[in-house]
């Protein structure tokens, strides 16, 4: 009943990761050709791709920061042991509960320009943050992160710390354990966490039509727009595109949280 | 006299493959191999909680399991009682509680808790009735599982590896207790071991394991003891 | 529920606060835009709980027990709500419980009327909204439950539903109340499909959408406080939670 040892898999494994890349490049630009054949024959395209395409841009970079900060902040809720870590995944996760106008009032308070620390904000970034896409960006990526960041924790946390110190023997300096051995065993939680951090960004309602307006044309994400368009034709379409991507992030999310256990 | 135990059964997990057959007519037999050689598989399809590729179990004379005839008994209708590793009580009940679940021959409340405080004596454990399982050491712990394991009125009782998680001193106290109280209690008993001195200590009979079957069985010298229990258990194991 | 009487559209009905008398809240300094939505907020959000928790421990327990296939797809069809924009949820139940269809012949024998804009239709979008949280949760921990303690009860001799009775569920108990509360704290904060369905009824206002229209017309004291009152109640909840232990539902 010995297992023999497997052989050669480190070359498999890097012409297995090559294949596999090459297969995601081919099959995002087939979607994207697609979707571009696709979109001239959606109805409304003209008045969905707008909003559509600025909740894209938005999610993107609120997935971006929200999985930076999730994972990182993640990393140290799981590996440090200072007092009141709990207490600080509490506060971190709060946007999960809490409601989206609060969430949006908190931001317009730090981030207005009429406030104090939204104007020390403006004067030294030169950059306004409310009323536009960079509003949207920051009230997506405050709804999505507490997902990753819970998501980040519990995965980091359950990676057998018996590798990690194998990979402390071999010489292996911290910050590489971290990249190479933690990070990449716990990638399956990290990548659930991101995939529903994706679904809140995307979907975000209240705290974005707080801090954003619903300006058409600057803040006026897919989610703001279904309600203005609620009596007209083009609704049907932003429903179908915002019903398929949560099925989509849904599906992934319970994939990615069976195959771990 | 039926045997109590009538087992011929296969299973393949993965890689590891069980092909054994046994029979216990009555008393102690222990199974005694090293780890991994399939004993605690055995324990569990005994008690139904696995069900095994081919083959057929039949307990008191009661077929339990038959592969060919597609006949599983449920567990909960196989009247055994099961002792494991690490008690396995219900942490949110107190010890009696725990017990008082177990003895289904009984209806009324006050009836099954009057049984179960009759085996938490037996076994040296009365003062722990009212305690919750998580205040307890591993040895009362252990002693409680005992109780709740023969407090059900089993025509047959699985112990799995009982006294491993204990320490030493424990153990040996332990195994007089568990040798004594089953003896008495006129049960037949299956148990399943690792240690040598325990499988001695203990057993009627000693069946060997090794690798998924049975390398063979050997009665174990002993003065005959007094009691209730008719004659010298027997027990016969075909490899 | 405490001073509960069936509500007709638009009707406010007493709630939690009808215990107390209006002018002990005065005197407290409580004013009513303070009361109001949070009595409404409350007595919704109880309501909803009331029937997530039962609903969604019933059927975690079947999604961590049953082998039927497409257990995976159900919980993911039930978990749609977290991932969906709220205006989307809003809109379906706008549409499902105010147009024509079954539901709404459903719902007109049940109540007499179609629920949307009343107090009702808020507490259906919480529990529609609230719903996969208590689901996620309760699975999670009955999947948690050691398996050996169900097969020592099956030992035992106990029939299954005694052993979820006895054994399953009082193991699980943490993460099922850990779900409940989450679905209390997510109800308590539903804005977007509360809005849709239920307008901006002032006798139905939540203390979302009443922190809402605070920032709108500018009143910010007001808004303040209403929004320092949420946080407090939402870091509370969570704080409980994360007391019950961990289960990680995603």
């Amino acid at each position: 009943m010995e297992r023999e040892p497997e052989a050669a898999p480190a070359l498999d494994k890097r012409k297995k990761a090559a294949v596999i890349s090459v297969v995601v490049l081919v099959g995002f630009g087939l979607g994207f050709g697609a979707a571009h054949l696709v979109a001239r024959y959606i109805a409304y395209w003209d008045i969905v791709s707008g909003p559509f395409f600025l909740s894209l841009r938005v999610a993107s970079a609120a997935i971006v920061i929200a999985g930076v900060t999730g994972v990182a902040s993640g990393y140290v809720l799981a590996k440090g042991h200072f007092p009141g870590r709990d207490v600080l995944e509490t506060i971190g996760s709060l946007p999960i509960i809490l409601p989206p106008t609060v969430v949006g009032y908190y931001l317009l308070e730090v981030l207005s320009p009429g406030t104090q620390v939204g104007g020390f904000l403006t004067r030294v970034t030169g950059h306004v943050f409310v009323y536009n896409a960079s509003g949207c960006i920051i009230a997506a990526a405050v709804a999505a992160y507490p997902f990753c960041l819970r998501a980040a924790r519990s995965a980091i946390a359950g990676v057998d710390p018996a590798l990690e110190q194998a990979a402390r023997t071999m010489g292996l300096p911290n910050w590489r354990v971290a990249s190479q051995v933690t990070l990449p065993l716990a990638r399956r939680g990290i990548a659930a966490g991101l995939t529903i951090g994706c679904a809140r960004a995307l979907g975000e309602y209240g705290a974005t039509l707080m801090i954003g307006g619903d300006i058409n044309g600057r803040t006026r994400t897919l989610s703001l727009a279904i309600l203005d368009s609620f009596t007209t034709p083009e609704r049907d379409t932003m429903l179908l595109i915002l019903v398929l991507m949560a099925v989509i992030a849904m599906t992934g999310v319970g994939l990615l949280g069976r195959s771990r256990a | 006299m039926t045997a109590a135990l009538e087992l011929a059964v296969a299973r393949q997990i993965g890689e590891f493959n069980l092909d054994v057959a046994l029979t216990v007519e009555s008393g102690m037999s222990v199974l005694f191999g090293p780890s991994g050689a399939g004993k605690s598989l055995t324990l569990a399809l005994i008690a139904g909680l696995i069900r095994p590729d081919s083959g057929t179990i039949t307990i008191n004379g009661h077929v339990v399991t038959d592969c060919a005839r597609r006949t599983y008994v449920s567990t909960q209708k196989r009247r055994i009682g099961m002792v494991f590793q690490d008690g396995l009580l219900l942490p949110h009940r107190s010890v009696i509680d725990n017990v008082a679940l177990a003895v289904r021959q009984t209806r009324g409340r006050r009836a099954r808790r009057a049984v179960a405080r009759s085996w938490l004596e037996r076994v040296g454990a009365e003062g722990l009735a009212d305690r919750r399982p998580g205040s307890l050491s591993g040895g009362q712990r252990q002693r409680v599982a005992l109780a709740r394991g023969l407090a059900g009125d089993p025509a047959l009782v699985l112990l799995d590896e009982p006294l491993s998680a204990l320490d030493a001193e424990v153990r040996r106290e332990l195994r007089k207790l568990i040798r004594g109280v089953i003896i008495s209690s006129s049960v037949p008993a299956v148990l399943v071991t690792h240690d040598a001195e325990e499988a001695e200590e203990l057993g009627d009979v000693i069946i060997g394991y090794n690798r998924g079957r049975v390398t063979g069985a050997r009665v174990v010298d002993r003065p005959v003891c007094p009691g209730p229990a008719s004659g010298a258990p027997e027990s016969t194991g075909r490899a | 529920m405490p001073g509960a009487c069936v509500g007709g559209t638009g009707e406010h009905r007493t709630s939690v606060t009808g215990l107390v008398p209006h002018s002990w809240l005065n005197a407290l300094g409580i004013p009513p835009w303070v009361w109001g939505p949070l009595s409404v907020s409350l007595h919704a959000a109880i309501e909803a709980t009331l029937v997530v928790a039962v609903v969604g421990c019933a059927l975690g327990f079947l999604l961590a027990k049953g082998s039927f296939p497409g257990r995976g797809a159900i919980e993911t069809a039930f978990s749609l709500p977290m991932a969906l924009p709220p205006t989307v949820v809003g809109w379906y139940l706008l549409t499902q419980l105010g147009g024509p269809g079954p539901v709404r012949s459903a719902e007109v024998s049940l109540f007499g009327h179609p629920l949307t804009f009343t107090f009702t239709g808020i507490v259906v979008a919480q529990i529609v909204e609230s719903f996969p949280y208590c689901l996620r949760f309760s699975r999670a921990a009955i999947s948690g439950v050691d398996a050996r303690f169900e097969q020592a009860a099956r030992a035992m001799g106990l029939p299954q539903w005694r052993i979820a009775l006895l054994v399953t569920l009082p193991l699980a108990r943490r993460g099922v109340v850990a779900g409940a509360v989450m679905a209390f704290g997510r109800a308590l904060g539903d804005f977007g499909a509360t809005m849709i369905v239920a307008g901006s009824v002032p006798m139905a206002t939540t203390m979302p959408i009443a922190l809402y229209n605070a920032v709108f017309f500018g009143s910010h004291g007001q808004a303040m406080v209403l929004a320092l009152v949420q946080l407090a109640v939402a870091f509370g909840l969570l704080f409980g939670v994360s007391r019950l232990g961990k289960v990680r539902p995603w």
